[in-house]
């Protein structure tokens, strides 16, 4: 290194770092071309802009997600396979201060969990949920799950999903969408600088909401699996443009993140009639 | 006395004992004979600032617990029988992670959906297996409403003390029954704070990582190691509640014959073996008020050169306490039983028949 670059370094100004919600005495685990672990940093990095690391709550679900309960800084538990949302239901009803999302995969929360899914929602639950759909079981080793494609094979549907069998993909978002008390619902991925950036801005957005006291958030963010879809990274992200992004079209289903909370637009309701 | 005693339903009872032990989460799901639990709950929380969820199913409410319980808030939840297995799966994880939180079971008819009615089919999983992972719990098993309403007061109590649920096992006798009871003082506002606070460092409350540990409540991992540690914390926190133990004893000094039974059997029970002992039969009587554990030192203590034989009385069928007594009793005299199943509940005069036919040498059927 000669005096000419020394000096230029100095010069340097820091604008990206790590961010300080992972262990610096740690990895992640996920295999390579995982979503993850870019998911999880984004939503570290949306806690710190936000200042509220100190009154966070991570609530994991069952499944890959969870490689992550080691290595985040902040307050996390561990709840029962689809049972996330049952858990932040009381996490956040005995503390109102805190941040309190939940992590799920798309077995954990679109098939054990859709009572308590569908529930939370309906009952309009202030937290958020981050739900990542890869359309496969990937802990337990490539099963067949609610979000699988048709045609798409799994250890449990070799032949690939037959309609006429299993039926067709769900889809979370619009599911939710049939009812009123959500606020926002979007559905993301995390593929290109762009989708990252998109994706970053949906979790902003929902935690924000959820700290105004609006009610229940879902940011929907589909990734691949290349280990359990049986493809290179680069493959996997070719399918998932070609067939995840045509079953599961990316955009906003639901946004009333611009209007008053619920309770809030009720008093003003109540103000009108006097 | 100068205590105010009130005239309540058991159910009620229950549930304004745990808002009086600093009580403020519940969430529940219907399922007679206990649904005037969540009903109390419903009405009495928004009172004292706590929060009532009516849950979607058992799996959802006893995971709300779950969740609340994890802020150190004081949680509970309740069912009957088949609704209690569903909640075994929140229970063995609360176990597993030690979180406080109290349960109750309002116990009915079994096995499957079994009858509504009042039952004792539920012993051996209340005191063994009430989840998967090989669990242990404290089980208390109220034999009147003034005893639900101390022993759920003082259940949150050891609850926060071991950091692990503990289980109210009734019946639909009790949960339905309305008693004259004095019910404890409520805490303060104050004290419930202190007593949540007293968890904040273990508690998901919120840590600052730049200055402190993160809660991490962890119900299972990835370490073996971890795990396997856990497992041995667990064992000797389950060998120290031989301290814990709590029984009704009567006339063991010199009896020939000695009836056993809990909760509502016991009660009946009792009333055959006073009816016996006031014209002069030798009859002893142990009542286990902690299943779990149970009282093995007190059957332990019998003098069997004299006790003839041992009369459990369940209502249950097969009977289940009876695994208990075998295992203090190690075939040192013989055990009658005194049994009833699927809502069926027993007189004392059947007890009390079957406690002349062991005092003659004869046996119960």
């Amino acid at each position: 290194m000669n005096g000419t670059d020394m000096r230029n370094e100095k010069e340097l100004k820091k604008v990206y770092s790590r961010t300080s919600t992972f262990r610096k005495d740690m990895v992640a685990g996920f295999c390579p071309g995982c979503m993850h672990g870019t998911v999880f940093k984004l939503i570290g990095e949306v806690l710190e802009e936000l200042g509220v690391v100190d009154r966070t709550a991570c609530v994991f679900g069952v499944g890959c997600c969870g490689l992550a309960m080691e290595y985040i800084t902040y307050d996390n538990t561990t709840s029962p396979h689809g049972r996330a949302c049952a858990v932040a239901t009381g996490i956040k009803r005995t503390n109102e201060n805190m941040l309190v999302y939940t992590y799920q995969g798309d077995g954990d929360l679109a098939a054990i969990g859709l009572a308590e899914t569908m529930s939370a929602a309906n009952r309009g639950e202030n937290f958020t949920v981050i739900f990542v759909n890869n359309g496969i079981y990937g802990m337990t080793g490539g099963q067949m799950a609610p979000t699988t494609l048709v045609g798409m094979k799994a250890s449990t549907a070799p032949g690939g999903r037959d309609p006429k069998e299993h039926g067709y993909p769900m889809h979370m978002c619009e599911i939710l969408n049939q009812l009123t008390a959500p606020y926002y619902l979007e559905r993301c991925s995390c593929n290109t600088p762009q989708n990252v950036i998109k994706t970053r801005n949906a979790i902003r957005k929902a935690f924000q909401n959820q700290l105004d006291g609006k009610g229940f958030s879902m940011v929907e963010i589909v990734t691949t699996c290349p280990t359990n879809w049986g493809m290179s990274e680069l493959d996997a992200l070719e399918f998932l443009e070609d067939k995840m992004f045509a079953e599961f079209p990316l955009g906003v289903v639901r946004d009333r993140s611009a209007e008053k909370p619920d309770d809030q637009a009720e008093k003003s309701d109540d103000r009108e009639v006097e | 006395m100068s205590e105010k005693r009130v005239f309540m339903k058991g159910c009620e009872a229950i549930a304004e004992a745990a808002v009086r032990s600093g009580c403020r989460f519940f969430a529940g799901y219907p399922i007679t004979p206990q649904n005037e639990i969540p009903e109390y709950f419903a009405r009495r929380l928004p009172e004292v600032g706590g929060h009532f969820v009516q849950g979607e199913s058992e799996l959802a409410s006893v995971n709300m617990v779950y969740g609340a319980a994890s802020t150190g808030t004081r949680a509970m939840t309740s069912s009957s029988s088949c609704g209690i297995s569903l909640k075994s799966e929140g229970v063995s994880f609360c176990a597993s992670a030690r979180i406080p939180m109290v349960y109750c079971n309002i116990s009915r008819g079994g096995p499957g959906i079994g009858s509504i009615q009042p039952s004792q089919q539920d012993y051996a999983q209340a005191t063994r297996a009430s989840g998967n992972g090989g669990f242990r719990m404290m089980v208390f098993a109220p034999g009147d409403v003034q005893e639900a309403v101390d022993m759920t007061y003082a259940a949150f109590d050891y609850a926060q003390r071991d950091r692990n649920p503990v289980l109210i096992l009734g019946d639909g006798v009790l949960g339905t029954i309305m008693e004259p009871v004095v019910l404890p003082p409520m805490r303060s506002e104050e004290e419930v704070r202190r007593l949540k606070d007293e968890l904040r460092d273990w508690a998901l409350v919120g840590h600052d990582p730049k200055k402190e540990e993160r809660a991490f409540i962890l119900p299972g991992g990835w370490s073996t190691k971890r795990q396997e540690q856990t497992c041995i914390n667990n064992a000797a926190l389950y060998d120290s509640w031989v301290k814990d133990v709590q029984v009704e004893t009567i006339g063991l000094e010199d009896a020939e014959v000695v009836v056993t039974g809990y909760g509502i059997s016991g009660r009946i029970a009792r009333s055959a073996v006073n009816k016996l002992r006031a014209e002069g039969a030798r009859v002893g009587y142990i009542r286990p008020k902690t299943v779990s554990p149970f009282p093995y030192e007190t059957f332990e203590k019998l003098d069997y050169s004299r006790v003839k034989a041992i009369l459990d009385v369940e209502m249950s069928i097969p009977a289940l306490m009876k695994l208990d007594v075998e295992l203090a009793v190690k075939d040192r005299t013989r055990i009658e039983t005194c049994l009833h199943a699927g809502g069926e509940i027993m007189s004392s005069r059947e007890v009390e028949a079957a406690i002349r036919a062991l005092l003659q040498g004869g046996r119960t059927e």
